[in-house]
């Protein structure tokens, strides 16, 4: 197995995007899984519906559609001009913010699960104790929903790692800048180079089993802990 | 508005239930709030803890408002504990997790409330190293409790803290819920409707029924009104509170004074003098007109008849007897009624087949 400059520089950039994306949606993802998971609001199932999108859509008319609101006359695009910030696609931040788009109901939706499954009753207990709204987060919520939150943040890593279809649409193909490790490995499709195209893929197989390994363990450990000993 | 007393006025309609009452209860010792389930008990407690809003309410704790017209203070904010029904403890805390969640909350203007003693008052100290899911049901209300008492409470609330238990395990718990009682000068209210338990550890009684209080007063005189709302059926009688005064070590037994004559109860070791708390059921008394010398009844007392009142159940009667200023219910057929020919202000023999000694 071997790797080329480029396959390196390709494999950083993938690593460094996707720890990017995870921290991001981890700390937005969280008061909107929060808000989803307690409110009585109309907007719920709109929301969800928004936030579910990307399970469903084909990555490239994600893609497609995000090229045009950050384009140069797109919504988004002509706000990141009056701020002074150019414009957002074939650069590496087009790339975050899409890729967290991408990626926002694998990290929304553990967090979620994980708080509805929760109850008001820890809350209304921790509420009696005296703790304040955030505490009774920090000190409830957040211990007591920790699997979905290792859940969200494997997945959302994992499958931020693996997209492609919205990376060529607003991302192109720049190396260093937007060459992720799966438009890499096209690239050495398209120019014959299996033996380059098996280092990545191997790599990325083993990745993503060893990824689904460790989150299927460490449910069947809590699942375990929480029957108690035997 | 008195300092020593509970003032809660709620009105809340939700999905077909009403829950309007207006109470007083005191500031002080054991209040039972008793009724039959879906009487709206919980929401009751729930409104008094701030978890749930009542549309309309004002409520006062001993001279402090804590919901009224443009008030309201938040449940964090209350000084009370709360003890739920079903197991309550974090689960990824230990017992002693648990208990210093509490004790590092607690109200820092309240009295320090010593974990130790708070501990051995519970009996919990051999569990402290326990996760909840290594706790029995019992074990882990007693740590619930120990919890709700460390956050230095003002006003306790405890929601059928024995129902999710079986008979022995409620055994367990209600000795240390007496010593509880008999420790604190908190306000007390206590959801139940299991009568025993009322009748063990209650000084006062609201009854609730479909969402209003039907009946409310200190315990003793409102379990001895023939009228008294809920139907208890076996479960009716009264309870009173007796002095020792002899004790026979030979028979195992002891003679209780209460007001207006004595009883011989089984001797459950209390000392000479002790005062404690006896309850005679209504189906245990019996009535004669001579004193029969060859029964094995051991307590037979004079008494004088009140009120007579037919029974909800069919072919019975509830017959009020006056035995010096204590009032005893009995529970006949209406066949005995008219054999005896019963009559307010009548004389006759009372028999009582058992007393139960419940504190």
């Amino acid at each position: 197995m071997s790797f080329s400059a480029g396959d390196i520089t390709a494999l950083w950039l993938t690593l460094r995007l996707a720890s990017l994306v995870t921290l991001l949606l981890l700390l937005l993802g969280t008061p909107l899984a929060w808000w989803l998971a307690r409110t009585r609001s109309r907007w719920k199932g709109p929301i969800s519906a928004v936030v579910a999108l990307p399970l469903v859509l084909p990555p490239t008319v994600l893609g497609f559609y995000l090229l045009l609101a950050m384009g140069p006359n797109g919504p988004v695009g002509q706000l990141t001009l009056a701020l002074g910030l150019g414009t957002l696609p074939f650069t590496f931040w087009g790339l975050v913010v899409a890729s967290m788009l991408y990626s926002l109901p694998f990290v929304v939706q553990p967090i979620q699960n994980a708080m509805e499954a929760l109850g008001e009753r820890p809350l209304e207990v921790a509420a009696t104790l005296r703790a304040s709204p955030w505490d009774r987060f920090f000190s409830v919520v957040l211990p007591l929903t920790r699997p979905g939150f290792l859940t969200a943040t494997i997945l959302g890593f994992a499958h931020t790692v693996g997209e492609f279809g919205v990376v060529l649409m607003i991302g192109g193909n720049i190396p260093g800048a937007t060459r992720v490790i799966s438009v890499q490995l096209y690239d050495h499709v398209e120019a014959l180079e299996y033996g380059q195209a098996h280092s990545l893929s191997a790599t990325l197989l083993l990745f993503s089993f060893v990824v689904l390994m460790v989150v299927y363990g460490f449910n069947r450990r809590q699942k375990l802990a929480r029957m108690g000993p035997l | 508005m008195s300092g020593d007393q509970i003032n809660a006025r709620f009105r809340l309609d939700w999905s077909g239930f009403t829950l309007d009452v207006d109470l007083q209860l005191p500031g002080r010792g054991v209040t039972a709030i008793f009724g039959h389930s879906g009487s709206g008990k919980t929401t009751l407690l729930r409104c008094i803890a701030g978890l749930r809003r009542a549309d309309e309410g004002t409520l006062e704790v001993n001279g402090e408002t804590w919901q009224g017209p443009g008030c309201w203070v938040k449940p964090h904010k209350r000084p009370l504990g709360y003890v739920f029904q079903e197991a309550s403890l974090f689960p990824h805390l230990t017992a002693r997790g648990n208990l210093q969640y509490a004790q590092k909350r607690a109200d820092p203007q309240a009295a320090v409330v010593s974990f130790d003693h708070t501990v051995s008052l519970l009996g919990i100290g051999d569990l402290l190293e326990r996760r909840p899911d290594q706790l029995s049901g019992g074990e882990r209300q007693r740590v619930a409790i120990a919890r709700a008492l460390l956050i230095a409470p003002r006003l306790l609330l405890m929601d059928e803290p024995l129902a999710s238990l079986d008979m022995a395990r409620k055994q367990e718990i209600l000795p240390y819920l007496e010593q509880l009682r008999t420790e604190l000068d908190i306000p007390v209210l206590y959801v139940s409707h299991a009568a025993d338990e009322v009748a063990r550890l209650a000084d006062h009684i609201v009854a609730l029924d479909r969402g209003r209080a039907v009946a409310a007063g200190p315990l003793q005189e409102t379990l001895a009104r023939l009228d008294f709302p809920i139907r208890l059926g076996e479960e009716t009688g009264v309870v009173l509170t007796a002095q020792v005064v002899e004790r026979d070590p030979e028979w195992k037994l002891a003679r209780v004074a209460f007001t207006g004559g004595e009883l011989w109860v089984r001797d459950s070791g209390h000392p000479m003098g002790d005062s404690l708390r006896v309850r005679v059921l209504a189906r245990d008394i019996s009535l004669t007109l001579s004193h029969h010398h060859d029964s094995s009844i051991l307590n037979v007392l004079e008494g004088v008849v009140g009120d007579i009142a037919a029974d909800d159940d069919q072919g019975l009667a509830m017959v009020r007897i006056h035995i010096g200023e204590t009032v005893f219910v009995a529970r006949l057929t209406l066949r005995s009624v008219a054999h005896l020919d019963l009559k307010t202000g009548q004389s006759l023999w009372v028999q009582i087949k058992s007393v139960a000694v419940i504190q």
